[in-house]
């Protein structure tokens, strides 16, 4: 399992492949439930995302070490249009889709580590890591 | 794949177990079974029950906050029962606020309660 680390987005069922992916590597690093809630769901946003906003992309989960703690890591990357004003989908309650995801503030708070890159034209690179503890 | 959610029928309410992790599709066919199932046996109340749910994202969320007011249109509270502390701290964690939604611990506090709702 630990050999396949990255699910292709490409139709809905595939969100639901990289969620179950992102859990057995919780599970397997030992997560507890409430952890591994939020990373499923976390996965489960930004593979949702990748599907509405940019028709297709990757989700990669990879497990991490720093500073002798280990932890997981979600790489959402995408060759979309790219997110034009950064600042304002990181505002609570900002939604393009219709009410659709409940957005990257939601992510960031379920995760301990967050990064975006976005280039307009290019793509979206969003890396979220969880610590376990 | 494409599973349907079973909906049972005790006396006036409709009972619904969802017992596996939900898809698109399977939520959006729930929904459309659901309201189905009301209509034809005029039930007045509806127990949700998540017990066996580890996790909801936005899309399950927004998918079951839908389902409770197209019924509340079609005249049935609906009750949510089982919700894991897992789901429930996610959930709010996420920015997810499932307003004006009667919750119960389990089935049978769910079903007492729509009870008490129904006769008063």
């Amino acid at each position: 399992m630990s050999n396949q680390s990255s699910v292709e987005i490409l139709t809905e069922w595939d969100i639901v492949a990289a969620r179950q992916l992102g859990r057995n590597v919780a599970k397997e690093l030992g997560f507890g439930t409430v952890d591994q809630a939020r990373i499923t769901t976390a996965i489960s946003e930004l593979a949702r995302n990748i599907y509405l906003y940019a028709g297709q992309g990757k989700i990669e989960i990879q497990r991490v070490t720093e500073k002798g703690l280990n932890g997981i890591m979600i790489i959402a990357t995408d060759n979309g249009p790219g997110i034009p004003d950064i600042r304002k989908v990181m505002e609570d309650g900002f939604s393009t889709s219709g009410g659709l995801g409940a957005g990257l503030p939601g992510v960031k708070r379920l995760m301990d580590d967050f990064r975006i890159d976005t280039n307009l034209g290019e793509g979206t690179d969003i890396r979220a890591t969880k610590w376990l503890r | 794949m494409n599973v349907r959610i079973p909906i049972l029928k005790l006396r006036d309410c409709l009972i619904v177990s969802i017992q596996w992790e939900l898809d698109d599709q399977t939520a959006i066919q729930f929904q459309e079974d659901l309201l189905k199932k009301l209509h034809e046996t005029s039930a007045r109340g509806v127990v949700i029950d998540l017990t066996s749910i580890d996790f909801i994202d936005s899309f399950i969320a927004k998918v079951l906050g839908d389902v409770i007011s197209m019924s509340s249109l079609m005249g049935a509270r609906v009750v949510i029962t089982g919700i894991q502390p897992a789901v429930a701290i996610t959930l709010i964690e996420l920015g997810i606020r499932l307003e004006d939604v009667m919750t119960a611990l389990d089935l049978e506090n769910g079903l007492d309660k729509l009870q008490l709702e129904l006769e008063g």
